[in-house]
């Protein structure tokens, strides 16, 4: 296991912390937002046979997370490596 | 072939295949038992998850509970899934990089206290335990109506299946045998799915055939509904609210809140690898998961259309009720539909208006299990159907069984009554708690209380307002104490437990309930389904509040915060 100094680990958590904070605010807006507060705004949107805002509720919100989900797996690989902290 | 024997087959095929895999994975000692050896990939753990997490209600009930709420229904949609985002982020790495058996032991090590590790085994029992009868009635009910045999001899035949693969398997077992049961789950939502988006808009895919067109004309398929649904007096399907905004938002908030707290999701991340692999694991699993969800809202939009053509294939035309198809027969004979002829005519009038509705009652739960029949589709479709809501209940009770197994075996008896056990001793400790905690749950499956149907808002409210905020504290914060998790678990479970039963009654029975089910009363309009959330802001407040006026946490305690934030240096799971 590689050491790391205080500093680093301090750093390494706030980088978490910063792009988990972005994800979680993307979180909100998808479903929060666009499926429930924003819904009868958005709703005066069609595509095809959707309203856009019960898109969203239903439909888009689902697939945003399964994205944010990729995206942080992804992103938190790659600053184990850059912090020398991944596990192989 | 007729489809009694085609169901026969099914699902008696799945069920070899079940045994074959128990068999196959034995479990040789409590790390196979509690965490599968903690050597599974994260692919197939994200698969196992998924059937873990979908249960008969996601399977069965979820698509006919949107089908009469129409776009209310998107707080389960959100609310199921958003979770795992919650979990994938906040709990999930952490937890694995700790790297030990069961949640309660998490909670008792980072907060020092066997006290706060006795409530977290509370409510993880409490919870698991009322989601497990809402599973072995599911199994009842399903082998009853499919199988033709009586209720009790369908709920044995599920118990012993379980038994044979959990006892014997232990999460190395449920694990190998979820895969299986994930994929006929799946097979079986989306095949009829698939059919019926054919029929009625000639798109394969239900996610876009709910926003196609009819076939062989220009109107979209929703905005036929609406039209529909708005002609006989029901508000507007893309449009009807749950109660108001606010209360959609909670409902929303508490199922995913509860979602990332519940104890039988997250030991599932204990089985894999690395700290990476948890992380990858949750979007796979929030993949497996997304299939179903993203096709419930075109299977409940289609059975709702379906129903209704059947009913009044033409507007003003109503059905003859001696002309009724034969899945309307047979699901009369379950008293789970129902007909009344309140004017007389022999027809069947459907409408929103009570006073002239002939349809006095349409179970929701009929929707998903009806759907193949009413849209006509072929014998082995709706075997195939039969066989996935078995699947997608006895993976999920199996899940649940452990979670409670471990907590007892674990928790309970290693871990303050008896510490010096062997590995082995243990081993036959988790057996027998695992064999006593599906006797349990089947006994309460023969006679399930009336308070089962309530409960799946009380096992969400506990997660939510318990586990979800311990776990999330100890991870993101150095500072939060023993005295403040204890107090802020009490505060939160103490505050949901007390607004539901005042409005559910205590312990469920109506009437006890001092203030009566109705909205009026409700704290801002949130029904008590809703109230996790509040509960979990409650719990989060008074924990923050109370560690700051005692004592900061030892240091061991703070390096083992910092020790969990960092994936390096993980080992396999903690060997005891």
């Amino acid at each position: 296991m590689s050491q790391m100094t205080e500093e680093q680990a301090k750093e390494y958590w706030r980088r978490n912390l910063s792009l988990m904070f972005k994800l979680l605010v993307i979180w909100f807006a998808v479903s929060f937002g666009c499926g429930i507060i924003f819904v009868d705004a958005l709703n005066q949107i069609q595509i095809g046979g959707y309203k856009l805002g019960f898109w969203f509720a239903q439909q888009g919100a689902i697939y945003s997370f399964v994205a944010l989900t990729f995206y942080y797996a992804r992103k938190m690989a790659q600053l184990d490596r850059e912090f020398n902290v991944d596990e192989d | 072939m007729d489809l009694q024997t085609l169901t026969y087959l099914f699902v008696g095929g799945t069920f070899a295949v079940y045994i074959g895999i128990a068999i196959w994975a034995r479990a040789g000692s409590t790390k196979d038992f509690y965490v599968a050896g903690g050597g599974v990939h994260p692919v197939a753990n994200g698969m196992a998850t998924a059937a873990d997490w979908m249960s008969a209600a996601s399977f069965i009930s979820m698509a006919g509970l949107i089908a009469f709420m129409g776009y209310g229904g998107s707080v389960f949609l959100m609310g199921w899934t958003g979770g795992f985002v919650l979990l994938a982020m906040l709990l999930a790495p952490y937890l694995r990089k700790y790297g030990k058996f069961t949640v309660p032991e998490f909670i008792g090590d980072r907060y020092y206290s066997k006290a706060a590790r006795a409530v977290a085994v509370v409510c993880l029992i409490i919870c698991s335990v009322t989601y497990v009868i809402g599973q072995m009635k599911g199994i009842g009910v399903a082998f009853s109506r499919f199988l033709e045999v009586e209720y009790d001899t369908g709920l044995l035949i599920g118990m012993c299946i379980v038994f044979f693969y959990s006892v014997l398997g232990g999460m190395k077992g449920i694990t190998y045998t979820q895969i299986a049961q994930f994929c006929v789950l799946i097979l079986a939502y989306t095949i009829p799915a698939i059919f019926i988006s054919l029929n009625l808009t000639g798109n394969p895919l239900p996610q876009l055939g709910l926003g196609s067109t009819m076939t062989g004309s220009e109107t979209y398929l929703l905005d036929r509904l609406d039209q529909v649904v708005t002609e006989l007096g029901f508000d507007q399907y893309t449009t009807s609210v749950r109660l108001s905004g606010l209360n959609m938002f909670a409902y929303t908030m508490s199922l995913m809140i509860g979602t990332a707290g519940l104890p039988h999701v997250i030991i599932r991340f204990f089985t894999v690898p690395t700290v990476r692999d948890a992380r990858r694991s949750a979007g796979w699993a929030l993949v497996f998961i997304s299939i179903l969800y993203t096709t419930a809202p075109a299977v409940a939009a289609m059975a709702r259309l379906n129903l209704i053509n059947t009913i009044e294939p033409v507007a003003g035309e109503h059905l003859v009720y001696e002309e009724r198809p034969q899945w309307f027969k047979n699901w009369e004979t379950t008293g789970l539909l129902k007909f009344e002829d309140k004017n007389g005519d022999g027809r069947i009038q459907y409408s929103a208006d009570k006073s002239v509705n002939e349809m006095v009652k349409i179970d929701n739960d009929i929707m998903v299990l009806a759907n193949p029949e009413i849209a006509k589709l072929p014998n082995w479709v709706i075997a195939l159907v039969a066989a996935g809501g078995l699947a997608a209940a006895l993976s999920t009770a199996a899940g649940l069984l452990l979670a409670i197994a471990s907590a007892i075996s674990h928790d309970l008896i290693k871990g303050m009554i008896k510490p010096d056990i062997s590995e082995k001793q243990e081993l036959r400790a988790s057996r027998i708690a695992m064999a006593a905690a599906i006797a349990g749950a089947g006994y309460l499956g023969f006679n399930p209380p009336d308070f089962a149907a309530g409960t799946v808002a009380l096992a969400f409210g506990l997660a939510a307002s318990s586990i979800f905020p311990a776990l999330m504290m100890g991870i993101f914060s150095k500072r939060v104490n023993r005295e403040g998790a204890i107090a802020g678990m009490i505060a939160g479970i103490g505050i949901t437990l007390f607004y539901v039963f005042q409005h559910k009654g205590i312990m469920f029975i109506a009437s006890t309930a001092f203030l009566g089910d109705m909205s009026p009363n409700w704290f801002l309009g949130i029904e008590p389904n809703a109230f996790g959330v509040v509960g979990a802001i409650v719990n989060f407040a008074v924990a923050m509040l109370v560690s700051r006026v005692t004592a900061e946490p030892p240091v061991e305690v703070q390096e083992l915060v910092e020790h969990i934030r960092i994936p390096a240096g993980v080992t396999a799971a903690h060997d005891h």
